[in-house]
């Protein structure tokens, strides 16, 4: 029986020449992920396996970027617990404030993530990695904790939509605007517990950054994983990030389907996702209405170099909307560095946004960035669910970096090219 | 294995942020996680919650985040069992590992109401609305899942897998 991408690598890793949509399997996992807010509760299930050891302690990534730079006290214990526990089990890729970066941004730069890898995160946006490649989902805690123990994870290997994209994105559009749409289309459940299967010409008009943003929200259409064909784009980023080592797969021609999307990019504009849902789209130039108190631009979705390049090149000689608050939070130390190489952060800067270190910050209501009763955000991130940034009765328009950088100008919703 | 509790009703796309907030994830104490479960969706619900409770709900219950606080919070607020059409997939492995008991089923949404007197057989999966005398049946779980469930979630499972190695 022909297999998609993903049952391609699942078979792979359970030791199968064939799995089919349904069957359960255990897989061997090549990277088991947490980060300061999950970690914790898998060290406390972990030590109660009595396992003692990670099964592999190169195949372990540790990464507080939530709460950190520490927010508060607790945050701190959270974190010391996690540093202690990295320590004593001789953990690799422990990654301490000074090197760490939002995760899903610093594993792939890192070379760790790579295609026909299985990997799980107990972190949600996990399925990231799916765009260089690899089969990559998240799970919660306890299954962090049972796959450091045993290197290994049950799953049920999913049926898959396809999302065949055509034809090339208009200027100031891009790959989040790109999956604004498919959700829009598919709705938060739409593609629950299949495999979102990414093909057609267009790929290779997608940056890797735009597919890493892709891939990312899969999970927002609540998919297993989103996963990417791999071309030169891939293997010129993997080699970037110093990964020597891989296998790619290729889906059957003849695999089974259960929905085929077609999209042509050409045709999307600028999106705009309104509250309280991912999949509640409408586009950016009908949406001026909204005028906005806080932009951000960063998290794991959109904290990457070509979003500040093109977030910078729309703000740059322009001065954020009087009243507005504009937070600019690149993604990793690297990103960061480069950003302040190329005079970005001087452009944003002087533009009267503030920059911060990497961290997770504002995308999920922890620090640096709550909003207050009433206060409403243009974001680059991933949710905009009820009391997300903060406040229950605030509220979260996800957006692409050009419209976040726009709409910072303007103090509203704002369709890049109504001011670029 | 039998629970009965009043319903506590929601309905489509309950997420995580509202279930368990991340302002309050710097703690992994599940008291302290139950004392704030719901809050951003129903303010008064760790007021009323009593041990045994069940919430009925709609489609894809527990999506967003992979925050496991999320099912820890709601077990220990005493929530005995939720009941929903469908769960995000995350959520759904989470509270199998950690032992709270779930059920997919598409009609008991429509056909409970908030503060509803109901019954649930685990061994059978047969859901009664004692209130209004009204019966429904859940999902059966694929017998892995079943172990998992009986066994007592996911690190005993690893504790065996563990001891057979050795």
């Amino acid at each position: 029986m022909p297999m998609t991408m993903t049952q391609k690598i699942l078979a792979q890793a359970a030791g199968l020449n064939q799995v089919e949509a349904g069957q359960l399997i255990e897989a061997k996992l090549d990277l088991v992920l947490g980060n300061d807010i999950t970690a914790p509760v898998a060290i406390r299930e972990f030590e109660k396996t009595g396992a003692g050891n990670v099964f592999d302690k190169s195949r372990v990534a540790l990464v507080p970027d939530h709460f950190t730079p520490n927010k508060d006290i607790k945050a701190a214990e959270q974190c010391k617990m996690m540093r202690t526990f990295a320590h004593e089990k001789g953990i690799e890729n422990y990654f301490e404030v000074g090197e760490v970066g939002v995760e899903h941004a610093l594993l792939p730069e890192r070379g760790l993530v790579g295609p026909g890898d299985v990997i799980i995160g107990a972190d949600s946006h996990t399925c990231t990695y799916g765009a260089l490649g690899a089969f990559s989902t998240g799970v919660g805690s306890t299954d962090m904790a049972a796959g450091m123990a045993l290197g290994t994870a049950w799953f049920k290997v999913p049926a898959a939509f396809q999302f065949v994209l055509e034809g090339k994105l208009p200027k100031w559009v891009s790959g989040k605007d790109v999956i604004l749409h498919i959700i829009g289309l598919t709705g938060v459940d739409g593609v629950l517990y299949r495999s979102m299967e990414y093909a057609g010409a267009g790929i290779a008009n997608l940056t890797m950054d735009d597919r890493l943003c892709m891939a990312n929200m899969a999970i927002e259409a609540g998919a297993k994983n989103g996963i990417f064909p791999i071309d030169d784009q891939t293997r010129a980023f993997l080699k970037e990030a110093g990964r020597a080592k891989y296998t790619e797969y290729a889906a059957d021609k003849d695999a089974v389907y259960e929905r085929v999307y077609t999209i042509d990019m050409s045709k999307l504009r600028s999106t705009v996702a309104f509250p309280h849902l991912p999949s509640n789209t409408r586009l950016a130039a009908e949406s001026t209405h909204i005028t906005v108190d806080q932009v951000v631009i960063g998290s794991c979705t959109n904290g990457r170099l070509s979003d500040f390049r093109v977030a910078a090149k729309i703000m740059a000689g322009r001065k954020v909307a009087k009243g507005l608050r504009c937070l600019v939070i690149p993604a990793t130390q690297k990103i960061y560095l480069q950003a302040l190489k190329e005079g970005l952060l001087t452009q944003f800067v002087e533009a009267g946004a503030v920059v911060s270190a990497p961290t997770c910050g504002p995308c999920l209501g922890g620090h640096m960035g709550i909003l207050a009763k009433g206060e409403r955000a243009v974001a680059t991130t991933n949710r905009n669910f009820v009391g997300r940034m903060g406040h229950p009765e605030s509220e979260v328009y996800l957006a692409s970096p050009e419209v976040a950088a726009a709409t910072a100008i303007t103090g509203h919703i704002t369709d890049p090219n109504e001011v670029a | 294995m039998q629970t009965k509790g009043t319903v506590f009703r929601y309905n489509d796309n309950v997420d995580t942020d509202v279930i368990i907030p991340a302002r309050y994830l710097n703690t992994i104490d599940p008291a302290e996680l139950a004392a704030h479960c719901m809050e951003d969706i129903d303010a008064t619900f760790v007021k009323r919650v009593k041990q045994g409770d069940i919430i009925v709900a709609a489609k894809n219950f527990g999506c967003g985040s992979s925050r496991e606080h999320a099912p820890i919070a709601i077990k220990a607020a005493g929530i005995s069992c939720v009941i929903a059409q469908s769960f995000a997939r995350i959520f759904y492995r989470n509270a199998i590992n950690i032992g709270l008991a779930i059920l997919e089923c598409p009609d008991a949404h429509d056909g409970i109401a908030a503060g509803d007197t109901v019954s649930v057989d685990f061994d059978t999966g047969k859901i009664t609305n004692v209130t209004k005398g009204t019966t429904f049946q859940a999902a059966p779980f694929p017998p892995f899942m079943k172990e998992l469930i009986a066994g007592g979630g996911l690190v005993p499972y690893v504790q065996a897998k563990l001891a057979a190695k050795k």
